[in-house]
């Protein structure tokens, strides 16, 4: 198996970053492009940018993020958030990115997956499920569906996703650790690659998803202080997950 | 080196390929236009999207015999990923599709562990690790790396192929580029 990867995952709205990201030295803590570029430097082995603004007007906006991201960033990123056909995920690996995120769109029109992994493979499509007593959910994990989170997972795969987008909606947000359970249940029902996400509030609880998934994304454990990324991945290291050889940059 | 030439064949994503280009100093052209692709000093041919398109878009356009003339007469050219398996005599992708012929061997799709098989991984002999993200693989007596006893990198006279992303793969990538512009 490739070796695990740590993922962060900036939130994005109206081509800014959103939601906590506190920091010295970063010229423009808002700016995704900035911030990408700093998560690189740092040791990041790939970036997830969510839109969560996303509607069909602010496209073109977030494919001029992506434009620029691709620009200065040489490692992998996948966006999600307002991916809703073919046309939403040709203009934004076209941009640059590496890999499109469905989430919603994805569940009410589950051939979308197969339609964009035969356009551009099954490695450039991720499905986002955000899941919380087995069940899938919509909108933000706000509400509930009658999908249960594994079948849908196995469907998912089956019709062509590269890689599965795991969220706990019960452990995101409350940096106690992520589902572990969840992840396992997930992982052993399908053959395609498994990001953990929702939980990580220390290296230990990212070494243990790392155990059981094949990513992990992490959002405010990094967002609090960025330039800490390189240090995480050094406790996760000390922990006995080997990742990607990385020289920190001077 | 002047001409640094990225073949398109309609698949989009040339962006990154440029972009590391570019951080290394070499402005290139996106075409496929064969003339453009005979001339090149330095030739990549980018990987995204499905070997049966991307073959008929090559065919299409002329694209392939460039490419079949520049490799007889020793024009330096990198395959990335799904440009490195369109190099090879034939592919299982797509039902069957034949490639370009470059070099001996053939595509399979990819049966071990987790597939697609996404993320870093070290390539030997180099030791540094890459960014993989593919579904097939090269099986060739041209092999000249292996990743997890995978193909990872195939070269015959000017043509080099890599199966990883050099684009993606940070440091170690640029590092890669580097090589191969300078001894294009």
């Amino acid at each position: 198996m490739p070796l695990p990867r740590l993922i962060p995952c900036l939130d994005v709205a109206h081509g800014r970053v959103v939601k906590g990201v506190s920091f010295v030295g970063l010229r423009d803590v808002g700016d995704p492009v900035e911030l990408a570029k700093f998560y690189s430097d740092g040791g990041a082995d790939e970036l997830v940018f969510l839109d969560i603004a996303a509607t069909p007007e602010e496209g073109a906006t977030m494919t001029s993020v992506v434009a620029r991201v691709a620009d200065v960033l040489e490692i992998p990123f996948t966006v999600g958030g307002g991916v809703r056909s073919v046309e939403d995920a040709t203009r934004i690996i076209e941009s640059g990115a590496d890999r499109v995120s469905l989430n919603s769109a994805a569940l009410a029109d589950p051939s979308l997956i197969t339609a964009i992994a035969h356009r551009y493979g099954s490695q450039a499509v991720v499905v986002a499920i955000d899941a919380g007593e087995g069940v899938v959910h919509t909108h933000g994990g706000r509400v509930a569906t009658t999908t249960h989170t594994v079948p849908w997972a196995v469907e998912a795969a089956e019709r062509g996703a590269g890689e599965i987008l795991l969220t706990s909606i019960r452990c995101d947000g409350q940096r106690t650790g992520y589902d572990l359970e969840l992840t396992a249940a997930v992982r052993s029902a399908v053959s395609v690659p498994v990001i953990a996400s929702g939980g990580a509030g220390s290296a230990e609880h990212v070494a243990a998803a790392l155990r059981v998934a094949d990513a992990a994304l992490v959002a405010s454990i990094v967002h609090e202080n960025p330039a800490g990324l390189a240090g995480l991945r050094r406790e996760i290291e000390r922990l006995g997950i080997q990742l990607r050889p990385f020289k920190e940059p001077r | 080196m002047n001409d640094v030439v990225v073949v398109d064949y309609g698949a989009g994503n040339t962006r990154s390929v440029r972009a590391a280009l570019g951080h290394l100093g070499h402005p290139s052209v996106v075409t496929s236009d064969p003339a453009l692709i005979t001339s090149g000093d330095f030739v990549v041919l980018p990987g995204v999207g499905s070997a049966r398109s991307a073959m008929e878009h090559l065919d299409a356009t002329g694209a392939s015999r460039a490419l079949r003339e520049r490799h007889a007469s020793g024009g330096a050219t990198l395959g990335i990923c799904l440009g490195m398996q369109l190099a090879l005599e034939t592919s299982e992708e797509d039902g069957g599709v034949t490639g370009l012929g470059l070099l001996p061997g053939y595509v399979r799709r990819l049966h071990e562990r987790r597939v697609p098989r996404l993320g870093w991984a070290i390539v030997d002999p180099w030791g540094d690790a890459y960014y993989f993200a593919h579904s097939y693989a090269v099986e060739s007596a041209d092999a000249v790396a292996t990743s997890e006893g995978i193909t990872a990198a195939v070269q015959r006279g000017s043509f080099l192929g890599v199966q990883f992303h050099p684009e993606k793969s940070a440091d170690a990538g640029l590092t890669f580029l580097e090589q191969c512009l300078s001894r294009a």
